[in-house]
């Protein structure tokens, strides 16, 4: 644990992390940003389960093998999506979210 | 940590949005720094630093033009998404300071060590059925990157990303 930092701290700004990812992701246009309100999410996500993992069981590993996982899921999810968005902007010249209105073409 | 995460979603140039976000997740690793578990650190670094914002660049780069300025979204649903995460905010923060947690006393680094034993056993609480899917997983987001974007570029990023593993 850190020295002289406790648990509610940071807890809050992981939380404060997530709904500020929440907050982009309800209001951004472009797919791109969207994208990036979900990597915020989901890290707040993975720093929940190490700090919880550290400070209340030391003596288990599950946090921080499921961190392992949500960081390569994340990264999975990323290039799929990226690769989804640059081909729909070959279809639609456009990648903002009103736009897109056909899922097959 | 914070201030650039607001402003990685409120920035209007996309590149700019891009590099706060980077601040971001370099401001997390240095959180795994700091609770000594320094291998979740550095991947973060390597996988979000190296392989993730150079998609997102690689992709903003293709898609716009550098200095193109994104929409002004409307400022009604501006505040009802700002009221909605503040009500969400203050509920979890709400719940979070008021749940007594036991911290433990005891301390111990995470070690890399015993983080390679445990996803590689098949014994009880080994992570081998997990480590496995996770593999099939990426080789399959890395088979249908390829397919859907019919290039090559996205297929070697994804291929960085699946060696790290």
């Amino acid at each position: 644990m850190i020295e002289g930092i406790n648990i509610y701290e940071v807890l809050s700004l992981s939380s404060i992390l997530f709904f500020i990812g929440i907050y982009g992701f309800f209001t951004r246009e472009n797919l791109i940003m969207v994208l990036m309100s979900i990597e915020l999410i989901l890290n707040a996500a993975a720093i929940n389960f190490v700090i919880i993992n550290t400070y209340l069981y030391p003596d288990f590993l599950q946090g921080a093998i499921f961190s392992i996982f949500i960081i390569a899921l994340a990264a999975a999810e990323t290039a799929l999506a990226i690769a989804i968005i640059i081909n729909l902007y070959k279809l639609v010249s456009s990648v903002e979210v009103k736009d897109t209105e056909i899922m097959k073409y | 940590m914070i201030v650039f995460a607001i402003a990685t979603v409120s920035s209007r140039k996309v590149l700019r949005a891009v590099m706060y976000l980077l601040f971001v997740l370099i401001g997390i690793s240095g959180i795994y720094f700091l609770i000594d578990y320094s291998f979740l650190g550095a991947i973060q670094i390597v996988v979000y630093g190296g392989g993730v914002v150079v998609l997102f660049i690689f992709s903003v780069l293709l898609i716009h033009h550098v200095e193109l300025e994104l929409e002004v979204t409307p400022l009604k649903k501006k505040i009802s998404a700002g009221i909605l995460s503040a009500v969400g905010l203050g509920i979890t923060l709400w719940a979070i300071l008021t749940y007594p947690f036991k911290t433990a006393n005891s301390y111990q680094s995470i070690e890399v060590e015993e983080i390679g034993r445990k996803l590689l056993s098949y014994e009880d609480g080994g992570y081998i059925l997990p480590f496995e899917v996770i593999s099939i997983l990426l080789l399959a987001v890395m088979i249908g990157a390829i397919v859907i974007a019919k290039g090559k570029k996205l297929g070697l990023k994804e291929g960085e990303i699946e060696n790290r593993e």
